[in-house]
């Protein structure tokens, strides 16, 4: 789950953190009060589960009031990666006198929790890696341990020569790690790091991205998604217990299991189609979940043909035939189906379906082609 | 022969009274696999289906039953427990179903499980099947033949899927491993790979890898360098797009990292099959075994 900076900046502040006032605006009138009462220079930052809101226009720095209020204006009408802005952090101008990154991710090929810091800041930290690998340390987490207070010493003076600095950034990055670990985070970032020109070491911005898999048992950390920010649809989903991430092509796809979800979408492709979707259904058989599957896919007006693909091992192909038809007869489809099942109760899903004037196939490229095929008009495959 | 699992595994159950690993626990049974003992706290002394002892801990259970190989049911905030009680009580085999254990809850799990010498497969994965012999998981028993294919996996119904095929071609399986679609898992790529080399029973290897991490790069190293016996790879998510987690934890390109092509590219270099859909496994395999 991704959270905002003005929410990871909160948690960084818990831990103790420096890091800038600031205050959300969801209208201009309130960015131009916000701006006020600081009585400074203020940068007004679109809050969006986005990267590069900079480039996008999304960041601007307002040198009055007025400024604040003509500026959330223009970043309240932009579009993001797809997504629109509802909100605005207001904050009062630093003065930069150096910049550094500093983050902590959990890494797969170490199996541990990675710091990674360098001097060079501001930039993507991939570029860092692709250009300077020099200017970046890292230092894998012994889980047993925690981070060690001479780790992030050594860190500190990767960073800084000054010695006032290093030691600064020391205690920043193992409260970064109480943000980390006190979160459930798989990413907590601050870039930039900064040096102002009043020589204080401060956390300008803060990203964080929570493991699904915390949220359960951190009902505090739950709460802060911002359902605004995300697409409709997968918030729908999401809901119903289903996984789904909506895409741009035409193919609607419905599919048990991740992995197979994945395949589907790529045959798909490789028989020149587009999915629509990637959609996994889960493991347990209930008719319930087909239904919701079949309405959040039929919402999505670029949808010109809906492919269902399941293998019965646990899930029950009857099961997956009920729901069908039971979603079909509240809603009647307007695009045309294939589907494809097989496995367990694969004659009694078959019998379901035709009882009720669908045609089943057991063959997955079979009804992937078709699919294509009656999605493009049969422009393709 | 096969890899992990044969007739001498003496198999525990962890969550035997829970919904998911009852149903399961019977399956197991049925399907002929030794199933010596279930774990619930609270529930020692009863007997599951009237026949195996449950026990409050894992230690009692391995006193009193001599289980060598344990797979756990519980749910996600007592699965990271559940492995790691396991492995101190000397289980050698551990293979954990549960989808959803926190990231942060494996990196403990993993070094706790290593220092105790024991084996993890998984979280987050289907368990794996030793046709004929014995299953330890959810995959479907009758899907599998017994034969001299080796399966390994990170996904389930797409290893279903290409298993239902061999079969039905007559290519049976000497063992199929599902690894799970957690980004830290216990058994890799490497691992299974170097137990089908050494296997004599197996004479090819089907690979099934995602996008997301570098396991599927480093197992076509591992086949290019120390694999005599064919190996035939298909990696899921070729159209998914970067940045977002395609269902498994586990499946996400990084920045760059991580992708299809990338995955794709090091098989080509390790001389390996590529099945660029499913159902070119068979055809690939059979010109190769």
């Amino acid at each position: 789950m991704n959270i905002h900076e003005y929410q990871a900046k909160d948690i960084f502040r818990r831990c103790g953190i420096p890091v800038p006032p600031g205050e959300v605006a969801t209208t201009p009138e309130d960015a131009e009060r916000i701006a006020r009462t600081f009585g400074t220079r203020v940068v007004v930052k679109a809050q969006v589960h986005a990267g590069g809101r900079g480039k996008a226009g999304g960041v601007m720095l307002a040198n009055t009031p007025a400024d604040a209020r003509t500026m959330a204006q223009q970043i309240f009408g932009l579009q993001i990666k797809g997504l629109t802005v509802t909100k605005v952090l207001v904050t009062p101008a630093a003065d930069i006198a150096s910049e550094a990154y500093a983050g902590v991710i959990v890494d797969r090929a170490s199996k541990r929790a990675v710091f990674m810091v360098s001097p060079a800041g501001g930039i993507d930290i991939e570029e860092v890696a692709a250009t300077m690998p020099e200017k970046i340390l890292r230092l894998p987490v012994d889980p047993r341990y925690g981070l060690l207070p001479f780790e992030a010493s050594r860190m500190g003076f990767f960073l800084y020569t000054d010695a006032k600095h290093a030691r600064a950034a020391a205690k920043i990055l193992r409260q970064l790690w109480q943000a980390f670990l006190s979160s459930g985070a798989s990413l907590a970032e601050i870039n930039p790091l900064v040096v102002t020109t009043g020589d204080d070491v401060l956390a300008l911005d803060a990203k964080m991205v929570i493991d699904d898999n915390e949220l359960e048992r951190r009902p505090e950390i739950a709460a802060l998604r911002d359902e605004s920010a995300e697409n409709a649809s997968e918030v729908a989903a999401r809901k119903a217990s289903l996984t789904f991430i909506k895409l741009d092509g035409n193919v609607g796809c419905v599919v048990n299991g991740a992995g197979l979800a994945m395949a589907t979408m790529d045959l798909v492709k490789y028989y020149g189609g587009e999915p629509a979707n990637f959609l996994d259904i889960g493991g347990s058989s209930n008719p319930e979940k087909v239904v919701h599957a079949l309405r959040i896919i039929t919402r999505d007006r670029n949808v010109k043909a809906i492919l269902f693909n399941i293998f019965g091992g646990i899930t029950r192909t009857d099961d997956v035939a009920n729901g069908i038809v039971a979603a079909t007869r509240e809603h009647p489809l307007s695009v045309p189906i294939v589907i494809r099942l097989t496995g367990t109760n694969e004659e009694i899903a078959v019998q379901i379906l035709q009882q009720n004037g669908f045609t089943a196939l057991i063959d997955m490229d079979e009804a992937v082609q078709k699919a294509v095929r009656l999605a493009t008009g049969g422009k393709a495959a | 022969m096969s890899i992990f699992i044969d007739r001498n595994t003496k198999l525990l159950v962890q969550g035997i009274t829970g919904r998911d690993g009852s149903f399961h626990a019977k399956q197991m049974i049925e399907y002929g696999t030794c199933v010596v003992a279930g774990v619930t706290p609270g529930k020692g002394g009863q007997r599951f289906e009237g026949a195996v002892p449950v026990f409050d801990t894992v230690a009692d259970a391995v006193q009193a039953t001599g289980a060598n190989t344990t797979v756990i049911y519980v749910p996600p905030p007592f699965a990271a427990d559940a492995m790691m009680e396991a492995a101190d009580a000397g289980i050698a085999l551990i293979i954990c179903i549960t989808e959803g254990v926190p990231v942060l809850d494996m990196t403990r799990v993993y070094p706790y499980v290593q220092d105790r010498k024991a084996r993890l497969i998984g979280p987050n994965c289907p368990g794996l099947i030793t046709p004929g012999a014995s299953k330890v998981g959810i995959i479907p028993g009758r899907i599998c033949a017994p034969g001299s294919v080796g399966v390994v996996s990170r996904s389930g119904t797409l290893t279903y899927e290409v298993v239902y095929q061999l079969t039905r071609a007559g290519i049976g399986q000497s063992t199929c491993v599902g690894i799970g679609g957690d980004p830290i898992n216990g058994t890799n790529f490497i691992d299974c790979l170097t137990q089908f080399e050494a296997d004599p029973e197996t004479k090819a290897v089907a690979m099934m890898g995602e996008i997301g991490g570098t396991d599927e790069q480093e197992a076509a190293r591992f086949v290019r360098e120390h694999m005599t016996k064919p190996v035939v790879g298909f990696i899921a998510g070729q159209t998914a797009p970067p940045g977002r987690r395609m269902g498994h934890a586990g499946a996400i390109i990084s920045g760059s990292s991580g992708t299809a092509a990338e995955k794709l590219d090091a098989f080509r270099e390790a001389g390996m099959g590529i099945a660029q859909r499913p159902v070119e496994f068979v055809p690939l395999l059979r010109e190769r075994m």
